[in-house]
């Protein structure tokens, strides 16, 4: 069973968000969806909770019930407590009694969150906050679990704990679609989806997205063509549309150089020079 | 010898009981570019307002070129906060004016041409890629010596990033020192050497390589890799999720294939070196641990 876009357009005015975009996110596995500030990654899971109806194309999700979402500010309530938030949102989903105590418990130790019961939500750290909104998007144990870049100024430890629970909500059985803007992070899910200005660049496992590029990227200390190049530590990646010359050091490619090379593609292709 | 451009010796802050930042000795050269990293709350921008003279040690010796930071010392320095620093009710135009202004030099003469082109607009009206590349040009238009960038790429796009990261290499070659914090590895790749904190202490200090050392992690590949994660998971190991392969960090192989063949599973498990982000898991967990 799966959840996703199929073929979506939304229009905001004259502002085309997401242009014939399709992802697809299968339960019991990770989706992510990657791009930049306005690249389209809040419109399109907009379009899987349902609050914002595509202009055209199809979006299958589950009943409402059965969806949990976590927007990038954390969806906690900071003049609540831990205990608070977690009551006010399982009053909304109808949980009480010993089915809500039981759950309780289990996630506030999941998250580490025990001894935090009684803080005010604007009081927790960063990655403390981030992990109650977790924690209140997968209070009901949806099937299908939406996550707006959980993990964006949380700091490698706390990150590394949310993937933790992320990795056990989807080996739980949820479809999980979550959204980022790091390709080391994106890397980890079973597949992504590149967006750049609602536009898909690229999607499929990492693998598929590694293979999806044409040409090739090199890598030497200086660059052929300094703008279709960048710099990864003291060296220069650089996107080679019609491949490299033998000799030439081309290992080391991952997906944020090909997703570079296809942003840098897309520009070219657009009549615009490269950045 | 290269000059030390900022130095940490033996600094310490507390405030109240709470000791932020313990004993801590680093320093940053010319023409590199040195990483900060760490949780939050581990000390990095207690260390870096010390560095920039915003908040005095409790203990220890901070200098900023070869003296105590002052007015004039905050002239050679770019100093770029997560924040920005920028004005979003004025123009690009009157930000970089205001801030020459400031420094007592003129506006840069030539803008990259993606600012440029939005020079009249509302700080405020433009997307965070602009803005970021904004308080760089700011950060960079007085003659700087040393550049302090807190979280610099923060929600920008993979282009964009690497066009920031471009800049700050050129700075390098070009003799600045450079002294940046991230949360993310493939930044943290981008530097020569790293600090890395722990609870308020330096845990590690080098080259990526050398703060990864010999560590490794167990990557187990599987076709059933729910029924993998949840058995080492209930085994209390600190398994983590990597595309379909399960890996479980600073455990030894032969406890991984313990608990999968108590569980009955077919998987394939090799030991591979540790990543960045694992080995802060385990420095992080050495330093809290009770001993």
């Amino acid at each position: 069973m799966s959840f996703g876009l199929t073929g979506v357009t939304v229009r905001f005015g004259s502002t085309v968000a997401l242009d014939d975009v399709t992802f697809t996110c299968p339960v019991g596995v990770v989706s992510a969806v990657v791009g930049g500030d306005g690249a389209g990654k809040t419109t399109l899971l907009g379009c899987l909770t349902g609050m914002i109806q595509p202009t055209s194309g199809q979006v299958d999700r589950p009943d409402k019930r059965l969806l949990g979402a976590m927007p990038s500010t954390s969806g906690t309530w900071h003049d609540l407590t831990v205990d608070e938030n977690i009551d006010f949102v399982a009053k909304a989903y109808g949980m009480h009694g010993a089915e809500l105590s039981r759950k309780r418990d289990q996630l506030l130790a999941k998250t580490g969150l025990e001894r935090a019961r009684s803080r005010l939500a604007g009081q927790l750290s960063g990655g403390m906050r981030q992990k109650l909104g977790f924690l209140l998007a997968i209070l009901h144990d949806p099937t299908l679990l939406i996550l707006d870049e959980p993990t964006t100024g949380v700091d490698p430890v706390s990150r590394v704990e949310l993937w933790r629970l992320i990795s056990e909500a989807a080996a739980a059985g949820a479809a999980v679609a979550m959204a980022t803007t790091y390709l080391d992070e994106a890397e980890r899910a079973s597949t992504v989806l590149v967006l750049d200005a609602g536009h898909t660049l690229a999607s499929g496992t990492s693998d598929e997205v590694l293979r999806s590029l044409p040409g090739a990227i090199s890598v030497a200390e200086r660059p052929h063509d300094p703008r279709r190049a960048w710099r990864r530590g003291r060296l220069y990646h650089e996107w080679r549309p019609d491949g490299t010359a033998s000799g030439e050091q081309t290992d080391a490619a991952d997906l944020e150089d090909v997703v570079i090379a296809e942003m840098l593609q897309r520009r070219e292709q657009r009549g615009a020079t490269p950045a | 010898m290269t000059a030390r451009l900022a130095e940490a010796d033996g600094v310490t802050r507390r405030f109240g009981t709470f000791t932020a930042v313990s004993e801590v000795s680093m320093s940053v050269e010319g023409g590199e570019i040195v990483g900060l990293i760490g949780a939050n709350g581990a000390g990095k921008t207690t260390l870096i307002r010390m560095l920039l003279g915003l908040l005095p040690a409790s203990e220890g010796r901070v200098a900023l070129f070869g003296q105590l930071p002052s007015r004039e010392t905050r002239r050679r320095l770019g100093y770029v906060p997560q924040s920005l620093g920028l004005y979003a009710d004025l123009t690009i135009t009157e930000n970089l004016g205001f801030i020459a202004n400031a420094f007592g030099t003129d506006p840069p003469a030539d803008l990259p041409e993606e600012l440029s082109d939005v020079r009249g607009r509302l700080v405020g009206d433009i997307g965070l890629g602009l803005q970021r590349q904004l308080a760089f040009v700011a950060a960079l238009a007085h003659e700087t010596s040393l550049l302090v960038l807190d979280e610099p790429t923060s929600g920008v796009d993979p282009l964009a990033r690497s066009r920031l990261w471009d800049t700050i290499h050129d700075q390098a070659d070009g003799g600045v020192g450079v002294l940046v914090t991230t949360h993310y590895m493939q930044e943290a790749d981008q530097c020569d050497r790293l600090v890395i904190m722990v609870a308020g202490e330096v845990a590690a200090a080098g080259t990526v390589r050398e703060i990864i050392g010999g560590r490794t992690a167990v990557q187990v590949d599987t076709d059933s890799w729910e029924q993998a994660f949840n058995a080492l998971s209930e085994a209390q190991m600190p398994v983590a999720l990597s595309g379909r392969s399960v890996r479980v960090p600073d455990t030894p192989a032969d406890e991984v294939e313990s608990v999968l063949r108590q569980a009955r599973l077919s998987t394939r498990v090799t030991t591979v070196p540790s990543t960045l982000d694992e080995t802060l898991i385990t420095l992080g967990r050495a330093a809290t641990a009770p001993t």
